[in-house]
């Protein structure tokens, strides 16, 4: 039975300090959500919480439900068969990620042992088909093979291989092309993506890269200093960004035709989540910010057909992006 | 565009691998055959993936490295032998910044008395000349003199990036080489660094090199761009009209392959398999395994680098001029279907 | 086996046969640097005629690269030379030594590691806390203390004060006990030290996260995880430590009168017994070399990159 995926005002604080200022989230059957931000912002540490990943010294509460179920309730015992089985994870530098001692059989069969009872010979079969599935040429020799004698690509591969044993309702893949080659990157987006659509699970795509996420995504959530500030459909996002950060992330990005403009930055630097300013997060770089801004912390709200902003201010103004201009940019950075 | 300031000519680097009691050296050809060259006010950007050769080569147009051959002339004169006294004196004139700004800056030292180093060593004015100069500088990238007393620890990112910028420009560099320089950035920081290096070269009429894997950003910052592949120049051009009408097949998948925001993956050139390991390279053009629309004679002979005209160079037997692919589309343009066990079969084992 | 490992291993071997020729050699080199041996070995008052039969009796007349290969020739057969004070072959004193090193080297060595391990991997899961804090109190305390304070301060409490256990000898297990603890404790802390820093350093690392979102338990990701992966800096860490105890050996015999090779070291330092000096300084360089080489081996069993890293990291 496959379903939905809800967190509902999750928040985590590392020693009293607080990162992640209740984030909800909605994947249903087979979505697709891509989830943006720049490092800082939240969009890993969410994850990881969400599925008690996080070291003991970090407070989590809110809700994370699966099937009526809240996750963060549930002890450590039950919470093993969720991970893997019910929602499998993937990370960045599969290099890393994956246990450079062990064999890449040996990594893959766990989860099949785990969550699908398999042992033995079956397990061996298993493990070959997947690795047939995620295109590594020549499987049945290479599943006695180490981690360091494949390619970064190639553990990328083996990475969600391992993902795909459990036969997951949802899989979370932070940041999983990042450390990998730009046509490499592209052979690992369409993999996932053609997986996705094969198996019908669930997928969150967790990346710093608006690029990366559009390519896969049907809907993308923009995170800031440990809060969504915009939800959106990938097209409506791009097309009608309504908060003053994602149009500054747009219009950061240098295109690769047309003429050439200037770059329109963002002034200034996130914010240290132990010093974060009163009101919203984002306000003290913000060309648009007016006096309310930065007293009152603006709640996600919807603004139109499946978007929703957090901002006072913002009324989906297409070309705000064009108007940062330097003057402010440097205004700012003084 | 005046004439070149720093030209490279045919330059190659090698070096030797798995050396040991027995076993035969193995070589791995890092840069093969490259010629380039870069004049002031022009800033020429170098695209590849890992292996490449494209930080190589940046290091050997800096005189970081000497070429096992070809030859390096800057300002019309060869690049003097690393160690030597003429040396250490065109250090002054050419500087690097590299992608990670804390390892390339001292972190038991303030920033002012950092920046301030190439000045006592090699004595430019005196005391109260120099330390105008670094708050002028400090000012040029955008930081307050309250920075010139911090420790670099006490910076962002961004912050210690254009320190680290102020400070290889406080010698008055004719020539800038940066690697990477804004890769380990967020996105927004980036685009400030970004803007502030194409402002910086165009004010102080400086030659750069800028070197990166993103496609996007050199070609934001760059006038003309070389594309590399395992060592080589496969393609060089006039930064907008390459990246819009790319002639050789991998440049082609390059640019199909930049994630562009908003649109879905679709319709994209997909290469198989993956860059080939330096140390073993094979016959022919090097892209051959991997390109779509190799035929017999790409795998016995390398492409030589030819004149397209308009200031375009490719290295490749089926390109004819970047006009004439773009109206007429090769087996390249059009997507190869993903086949997962296709896709990687090509992969070195 | 691998191919790879087989080479690697060959190579280690061939790395030790050339660690022990220097050592030989260093031996020799040092031993003839501090002057004529028939000076020192002689009393100053033998006539010179006696003196020239000796030198000529073993060999010092000749030309030094001569006495060199001759010293080779005769380390190789296991001939060392006569000791001064017994008359016996000085290889045969040695050979009668080792047996006791190595039962109060292993002893210490096995108490050790298990004391060692066990403290500091529940220091490193309890990371940061009071029992963290404790434990790594108790390592420092272990290994600063020197091992002849701690040998004395054992011997005044347990054989003095309390009177249960013996002070000197070895002619029972009994007799093994205070040696053992004295030689182990420091090394017990040092061990604990270590195995808290590669614990804390492997449970970090990216691998572990993958492990636990797999659905792996605490205690699947400890064992089939982070040990194996642990495994490879703990064998480099012993294969240094084994050059410490036998240092520790020399002390700790001397103190509780156990008659190991660092007993015989001492004994014939002060005796000036130059043969027996040497041979014992060469047997601890074989059982460092060939222990150091057993790691090695194992190391390259172990660790699937060993091959790779070679290769990389050139004659490394």
């Amino acid at each position: 039975m496959r379903g939905s995926i809800t967190l509902e005002e999750l928040t985590v604080s590392f020693n009293g300090v607080r990162v992640l200022h209740g984030i909800d989230l909605a994947i249903g059957p087979g979505e697709t959500l891509g989830l943006v931000g720049e490092s800082g912002s939240g969009k890993s540490v969410t994850w990881l919480a969400a599925l008690g990943l996080l070291p003991p010294k970090a407070k989590v509460s809110g809700r994370v439900m699966l099937n009526d179920r809240n996750l963060l309730d549930m002890p450590d015992s039950k919470l093993t068969g969720i991970r893997g089985g019910r929602i499998a994870m993937i990370f960045q530098d599969p290099v890393s990620a994956l246990n450079p001692m062990l064999t890449v059989k040996r990594q893959i069969g766990e989860t099949l042992a785990l969550h699908r009872g398999l042992s033995g010979a079956a397990i061996k079969a298993e493990a070959k088909r997947l690795l047939d599935l995620v295109g590594i040429p020549d499987a049945e020799r290479r599943l006695n093979a180490y981690p360091h004698e494949f390619s970064g690509g190639q553990n990328q591969r083996v990475m969600i291989a391992m993902a795909l044993a459990g036969q997951p309702d949802l899989l979370v893949a932070d940041e999983p092309t990042t450390a990998l080659d730009v046509t490499i990157q592209a052979q690992i987006l369409d993999l996932l993506a053609l997986t996705q659509r094969e198996t019908g699970m669930a997928l969150v795509l967790i990346s710093h890269d608006l690029g990366v996420v559009s390519q896969v995504c049907d809907r993308v959530a923009v995170m800031y200093a440990g809060r969504i500030v915009e939800e959106a459909p990938v097209e409506r996002l791009f097309e009608h960004p309504a908060h003053p950060y994602s149009q500054g992330l747009m219009g950061s990005l240098p295109a690769i035709d047309g003429p050439r403009r200037r770059l329109t930055a963002i002034g200034g630097t996130v914010p240290d989540a132990s010093s974060l300013p009163a009101g919203c997060s984002f306000a003290p770089r913000c060309a648009f910010a007016e006096t309310q801004c930065h007293e009152q912390i603006p709640l996600l709200a919807g603004i139109g057909r499946d978007h929703s902003v957090a901002c006072l201010v913002s009324e989906a103004q297409p070309s705000a992006a064009i108007r940062y201009s330097r003057q402010k940019e440097q205004r700012i950075e003084a | 565009m005046s004439a070149s300031l720093l030209h490279a000519r045919n330059i190659a680097r090698s070096y030797e691998l798995n050396r040991h009691i027995w076993g035969n050296a193995s070589v791995v050809h890092a840069v093969s055959d490259v010629t380039l060259s870069v004049g002031r006010n022009e800033t020429l950007g170098i695209v590849g993936e890992s292996g490449s050769g494209k930080s190589t080569t940046g290091r050997l147009l800096l005189g970081l490295e000497s070429p096992t051959r070809g030859s390096i002339s800057f300002d019309g004169r060869p690049l003097p032998v690393i160690g030597s006294p003429e040396w250490r004196k065109s250090r002054t004139r050419m500087q690097m910044i590299y992608q990670d700004p804390l390892a390339a800056l001292d972190r038991r030292l303030p920033i002012a008395k950092q920046m301030r180093e190439p000045l006592d060593i090699h004595q430019a004015g005196n005391l109260q000349e120099r330390e105008t100069r670094v708050s002028e500088l400090l000012r040029a990238v955008g930081l307050s003199d309250a920075v010139a007393r911090r420790y670099p620890h006490e910076l962002s990112g961004g912050q210690r990036q254009r320190v680290v910028l102020a400070r290889a420009l406080v010698t008055r560099p004719d020539l800038l080489v940066c690697d990477e320089p804004v890769s380990a950035l967020d996105v927004s920081i980036q685009a400030q660094v970004v803007n502030l290096l194409s402002d910086l070269q165009a004010e102080l009429g400086l030659a750069m090199i800028f070197i990166s894997h993103d496609l996007r950003v050199v070609r934001q910052v760059s006038h003309r761009i070389a594309v590399m592949y395992l060592g080589r120049i496969v393609e060089e051009g006039e930064a907008d009209d390459l990246f819009a009408r790319p002639a050789h097949p991998y440049t082609r998948a390059l640019v199909s392959a930049a994630p562009v925001p908003g649109t879905k993956l679709g319709g994209r050139i997909m290469l198989r398999g993956e860059p080939p390991n330096p140390a073993n390279q094979p016959s022919g053009c090097a892209f051959h395994p991997r390109c779509s629309a190799a035929v017999a004679r790409c795998k016995s002979e390398m492409p030589a680098l030819a004149e397209l005209g308009g200031g375009r160079k490719v290295s490749c037997h089926l390109a004819g001029s970047p006009s004439e692919n773009q109206a007429d589309p090769s087996p390249a343009r059009t997507r190869v279907p993903l086949n997962p066990v296709e896709a990687a079969s090509e992969d070195v084992a | 086996m691998k191919m790879s490992s087989l080479k690697a291993i060959g190579f280690r071997a061939v790395r030790s046969l050339v660690t022990l020729l220097l050592c030989v050699t260093l031996v020799f080199v040092i031993l003839r640097a501090a002057g004529d041996p028939s000076e020192e070995l002689l009393p100053p008052e033998t006539p010179p005629d006696i003196r020239q039969e000796y030198r000529v009796q073993w060999g010092l007349d000749r030309p030094i690269v001569v006495q060199y290969l001759n010293f080779l020739s005769r380390v190789a057969r296991g001939d060392l030379g006569e000791s001064f004070a017994s008359d016996l072959p000085a290889t045969e004193l040695v050979m009668r030594a080792i047996p006791k090193t190595i039962l109060l080297g292993g002893s210490a060595f096995l108490l050790a590691t298990l004391i060692g391990m066990s403290l500091g991997v529940t220091a490193a899961l309890r990371h940061g806390t009071a029992v963290d804090r404790s434990l790594i109190a108790a390592a420092v305390l272990g290994y600063s203390m020197p091992v002849f304070f701690l040998g004395i301060l054992l011997i005044l409490v347990f054989a003095l004060q309390l009177r249960v256990l013996p002070s000197s000898g070895s002619s029972s297990p009994v007799h093994l006990i205070l040696p053992t603890i004295t030689l182990a404790l420091p090394l017990a802390g040092r061990v604990a030290r270590f195995a808290r820093t590669a614990t804390l350093e492997v449970m970090g690392k990216p691998f572990i996260r993958t492990a636990r979102a797999k659905g792996l338990g605490q205690l699947a990701v400890i064992l089939g995880h982070a040990l194996p992966n642990a495994m490879v800096p703990l064998l480099m860490f012993f294969g240094i430590e084994i050059g410490l105890i036998l240092s520790g050996a020399v002390v700790t015999e001397t103190i509780f009168a156990w008659p190991g090779l660092g007993r015989l070291l001492v004994d014939s330092v002060n005796m000036r017994d130059l043969p027996v000096v040497q041979a014992v300084i060469l047997m601890i360089t074989l059982i460092i070399v060939l222990s150091n080489l057993f790691v090695d081996i194992l190391h390259a069993l172990l660790d699937p990159k060993v091959s790779l890293a070679r290769t990389l990291g050139g004659a490394g």
